[in-house]
């Protein structure tokens, strides 16, 4: 393999992809807030987002369709912020804090 | 051929600087302890991603990837940040867990490991590509064959809205 021709090697998009996918989980494991946790979700979606769009590339008949299926993908994360960040907001309103360690008791 | 020297190593070199946002940018969100650098990174790993969608042959999601991620998510995070205070616990307490941050680690190493192993060794089909992938054709499948994506999407955003508005509207009043 020409390391020249990095960029059209579908093993580099989908090892960046699995590296994305790794440091996304360790955030989310190791994360003590809320925004903390959902920052490392949004780079989890980046990664399945590089994972289709690779296969979409490299291995599919029609390219057009894993577009549109990524576009669906950035409308749900989309989505997901929204609705999470209200939730933080909700807690921070009821708890002062929004670290997981003090959010213990389901009873607002 | 060409008259500029080093022509070939320009690609190559920009894919380089793309990838080295996106894992810069990814672990910098992930380590810093101030949650404000993380939505930097955050924002840095979506640049990243976008030239990925470049070299990718899709400019339009590269566009679209960088309106929405830095354009959308990241403010709405900035936002989210300005309203409660979420820094990280101090690196006393951090110390304490460090086992806890040790599993992640292996839990995530392994993780990366197979599916890079996974990625390389699989036996990937080579079929015939039928359309181009252009913007043009991505129009006519969401609006033909895949107008049913179109469709929940619209209903998922405003399921998500109105959701968003009831959860953040509780509890103003009590407070």
């Amino acid at each position: 393999m020409n390391p020249l021709d990095l960029h059209q090697t579908p093993s580099a998009y989908l090892i960046l992809a699995a590296l994305l996918l790794a440091i996304g989980l360790f955030g989310l494991l190791k994360r003590r807030t809320l925004v903390g946790m959902l920052i490392s979700g949004e780079l989890i979606f980046g990664a399945a987002m590089l994972n289709l769009m690779t296969v979409t590339r490299f291995f599919a008949p029609d390219p057009a369709i894993g577009q549109v299926f990524i576009l669906f993908i950035m409308g749900l994360s989309a989505a997901e912020v929204a609705i999470a960040l209200s939730i933080v907001i909700a807690v921070y309103r009821n708890y002062k804090s929004i670290q997981t360690r003090e959010l213990s008791e389901m009873k607002g | 051929m060409n008259s500029f020297p080093f022509i070939e190593y320009l690609l190559p070199l920009i894919f380089l600087a793309f990838v080295g946002a996106t894992i810069g940018g990814a672990l910098l969100a992930v380590l810093t302890q101030w949650i404000i650098r993380s939505v930097c990174g955050l924002a840095m790993a979506s640049v990243g991603l976008a030239g990925m969608f470049y070299f990718l042959n899709s400019p339009f999601l590269a566009m679209i990837h960088i309106l929405i991620y830095i354009g959308a998510v990241c403010i709405t995070i900035v936002f989210a940040i300005m309203l409660a205070e979420p820094d990280e616990p101090d690196a006393q307490e951090q110390a304490s867990s460090l086992p806890w941050t040790l599993g992640a680690g292996v839990v995530a190493g392994a993780l990366f490991l197979g599916l890079a192993w996974l990625g390389l060794t699989a036996d990937w089909p080579t079929p015939v590509v039928t359309g181009d992938g252009s913007v043009e054709s991505i129009g006519i499948a969401l609006l033909t064959t895949q107008s049913l994506a179109l469709e929940i999407i619209a209903v998922v955003l405003l399921v998500s809205i109105l959701g968003a508005l009831a959860i953040a509207r509780r509890g103003r009043h009590k407070a």
